[in-house]
């Protein structure tokens, strides 16, 4: 009778608190690549992650953050394994990370079907931002097409009349030189797609380029491939001879092993490290004092979308059931980003400015610097095709 | 024409490159009849000492010779602790065998070298490009990987066609039980044979490596070429490796640079670039089918000599 009338007691007391209370911890789920090749960028995108709490005092609106990482192992199906478990089992409020197009267009629907909020951090896939948005799905990137549009546009303005184009043969190759390609004025002289990520001799793709006689080659390899890319057309002689352009191919990760072949290149970015503002001082500084390397783009989107979720927490003041005020909050966007203003389209893809940079060389330093101002309040190009308005 | 004699090259250079490895492949597959998928693990750990020697000496030579009699003492080490093992016993225990080791040795560089991968310039000597012919210019890096694999090609072919060792190697392909019957010292000949293995892979991993970078799991992407030849050629003949690592460098690289023009014109350019590098990539295998058919036994068994 005594342990019926506490029980009974202990369900008023649940009852009675406020929802905000229940809520003993902020979940999120991270999925990057921790293994392989690739591992670097993951690392990098955990570090900035964990500097971003670390910023915030390990807390959003007053709650404890638990974040579970996992590893992709750059495969869609493990993948969405991994994002099927951070939500069914790990039950997760969040789920952030994703460099790649093809992993997150795999594990998206699970997240999305849960009621669960996305934040994407790199991968660009552009379906996600058109007909298969979300009000679930929130980007601090961009989609795969935005930066090369950029690129072709600054090349159009230079008056570059030809060019020959080089990338992976998956998703986010295709759709980065499709983004090119629709803004390009001049005339594309061929186009080569490689077997993505397993043919890291670019040899015969790099002769035919030669042979088609171009003013310019654009090209596309995130992550090792780029290095690979990089050395091998500066190995045929192209460097000196074609001047090279390029999207998410260098960065503070890579360029350590680029050095001399990188230097001249020049690539299109939302961020580069050398921004002026308080919130990227204060971030590029901690995260050389306690990682000891540069950040790259991918730590720097990391960073914004631990911060925007952390706005979000705060902005609902912990009661994360209510998903309607924790999606208006996150539309807000009310953080400061470190790439100045920040804000939102309606299909959640920030708009934007995008900078030209050139790769140079400071004494025995390597590093990317901002050359000019391609694009200003870019709006995310596929919001016509998103339902939400 | 220019691109032609270019892509030939580059099918020549990207050819011989895969002969080292597989000739390696093919002997401990031959005589030992061990199928060896750690092959791969010992290319990478070429490309490791190679850039780590090369920093520590600041010369590629001194770097490149010191990595191959490195890979050398650790392909023979690998032979005594764990391939002996092995021996006799189902090919299922060698692949799981020999897979335990690649996991072994990418965690092992994980731990010595670290995860982020190392970077091998090419010496600068060679860092520039050569005309063979008026108007052709070749990479010298990728020409002198050229004569280096020939001359390492002569070197295994007066080996064992002209040595002690090599008959051995030889008889050990066409007939194992009979050249242990015959007193030969057949685990010293095994050592040797793995660590030679070994060096030719260890000096694959080292001359790719200011090609490509040098990083965990470099090797296993190139090792399923390297089977593909092994078999094409015939398991356990050098000779078969030689003509079959050509080929699928030939036909790989002329694949890939004219194949996608080629469909375009049929099938028209958007459906070409989808479809093309899907397709040349499988010409290798479509060559390896083709090839079963006619000789089950590759174009040159071993044991039928």
């Amino acid at each position: 009778m005594r342990t019926a009338l506490l029980a009974a007691g202990a369900a008023v007391m649940l009852a009675a608190t406020p929802a905000a209370a229940q809520q003993k911890s902020v979940k999120i789920g991270f999925v990057s690549t921790f293994s392989g090749p690739a591992a670097a960028i993951g690392n990098d995108m955990r570090n900035a992650f964990e500097l971003a709490l670390d910023h915030m005092g390990r807390k959003m609106g007053g709650l404890p953050v638990e974040v579970i990482y996992e590893d992709d192992s750059l495969k869609p199906e493990v993948g969405k394994q991994k994002t099927e478990k951070l939500i069914e089992s790990d039950k997760v409020d969040f789920v952030s990370g994703y460099i790649w197009s093809n992993v997150v267009y795999a594990s998206y629907k699970p997240i999305v079907d849960a009621k669960t909020f996305l934040v994407i951090a790199n991968a660009g896939e552009t379906r996600l931002a058109g007909e298969n948005c979300s009000p679930y799905i929130f980007s601090t990137s961009w989609t795969n097409d935005q930066n090369p549009i950029a690129v072709a546009d600054y090349m159009n303005a230079k008056g570059v009349k030809s060019v020959y184009l080089i990338g992976p043969n998956y998703a986010a190759g295709k759709e980065n030189l499709g983004g090119f390609k629709s803004a390009y004025k001049g005339k594309v002289l061929g186009e080569d797609y490689t077997t993505w990520p397993s043919q890291l001799d670019f040899s015969a793709e790099l002769a035919k380029a030669k042979a088609a006689k171009p003013e310019a080659v654009y090209m596309f390899y995130p992550g090792a491939a780029g290095v690979q890319f990089l050395n091998q057309y500066a190995q045929a002689g192209l460097k000196e001879t074609i001047p090279l352009y390029t999207t998410f191919s260098i960065d503070s990760l890579s360029l350590p092993h680029q050095k001399d072949a990188a230097v001249g290149v020049i690539s299109a970015l939302e961020w580069t490290a050398d921004f002026t503002n308080d919130t990227n001082t204060k971030f590029v500084g901690d995260f050389k004092k306690k990682f000891g390397s540069e950040p790259s783009f991918y730590a720097a989107q990391s960073y914004d979308a631990a911060m925007l979720i952390g706005s979000a927490v705060a902005g609902v003041k912990g009661n994360l059931s209510d998903k309607a005020a924790v999606q208006k909050a996150l539309e807000k966007a009310d953080f400061k980003s470190v790439r100045g203003d920040f804000k939102f389209g309606s299909n959640h893809y920030p708009t934007q400015n995008f900078y030209m940079q050139q790769v140079v060389k400071q004494g025995d330093a390597y590093t990317q610097k901002t050359i000019a101002t391609a694009e200003k309040n870019v709006p995310n190009p596929h919001a016509s095709k998103c339902s939400m308005k | 024409m220019t691109l032609f004699v270019e892509q030939c090259l580059n099918g020549l250079q990207f050819g011989l490159l895969l002969f080292l490895l597989a000739a390696g492949l093919t002997l401990v597959f031959g005589i030992m009849d061990l199928v060896n998928l750690a092959h791969g693990s010992l290319y990478m750990l070429g490309a490791y000492f190679a850039a780590t020697f090369t920093a520590w000496t600041g010369s590629f030579v001194f770097g490149a010779v010191l990595a191959i009699a490195a890979t050398l003492l650790v392909g023979m080490a690998v032979e005594v602790i764990a391939m002996r093992r092995l021996y006799g016993r189902d090919h299922l225990d060698h692949v799981l065998g020999t897979f335990g080791l690649i996991l072994f040795f990418d965690e092992l560089v994980r731990l010595i070298w670290g995860p982020g991968g190392r970077s091998l310039a090419v010496p600068s000597w060679l860092n520039h490009s050569v005309a063979i012919l008026p108007g052709i210019e070749y990479p010298a890096y990728r020409l002198a990987i050229i004569v280096v694999t020939l001359a390492v090609a002569a070197f295994l072919y007066v080996l064992v066609m002209r040595t002690r060792i090599g008959m051995l190697i030889r008889a050990g392909a066409s007939n194992r039980e009979m050249v242990g019957a015959l007193g030969v010292n057949i685990k010293l000949l095994y050592t040797l044979i793995f660590g030679l293995g070994a060096a030719l892979a260890g000096l694959a991993g080292l001359m790719q490596a200011p090609i490509l970078t040098v990083q965990i799991g470099m090797g296993e992407n190139i090792l399923i070429l390297a089977f593909v030849i092994t078999v094409i050629g015939g398991i356990g003949s050098i000779r078969g490796a030689f003509v079959a690592a050509l080929l699928v460098g030939f036909i790989d690289t002329m694949g890939r640079s004219f194949f996608p023009q080629l469909l375009g014109d049929l099938l028209g350019r958007q459906a070409a670039s989808t479809a093309a590098p899907a397709l040349s990539s499988m010409l290798i295998y479509i060559l390896m089918a083709a090839i079963l058919v006619v000789k089950p036994q590759g174009l040159f068994p071993a044991g039928s000599r």
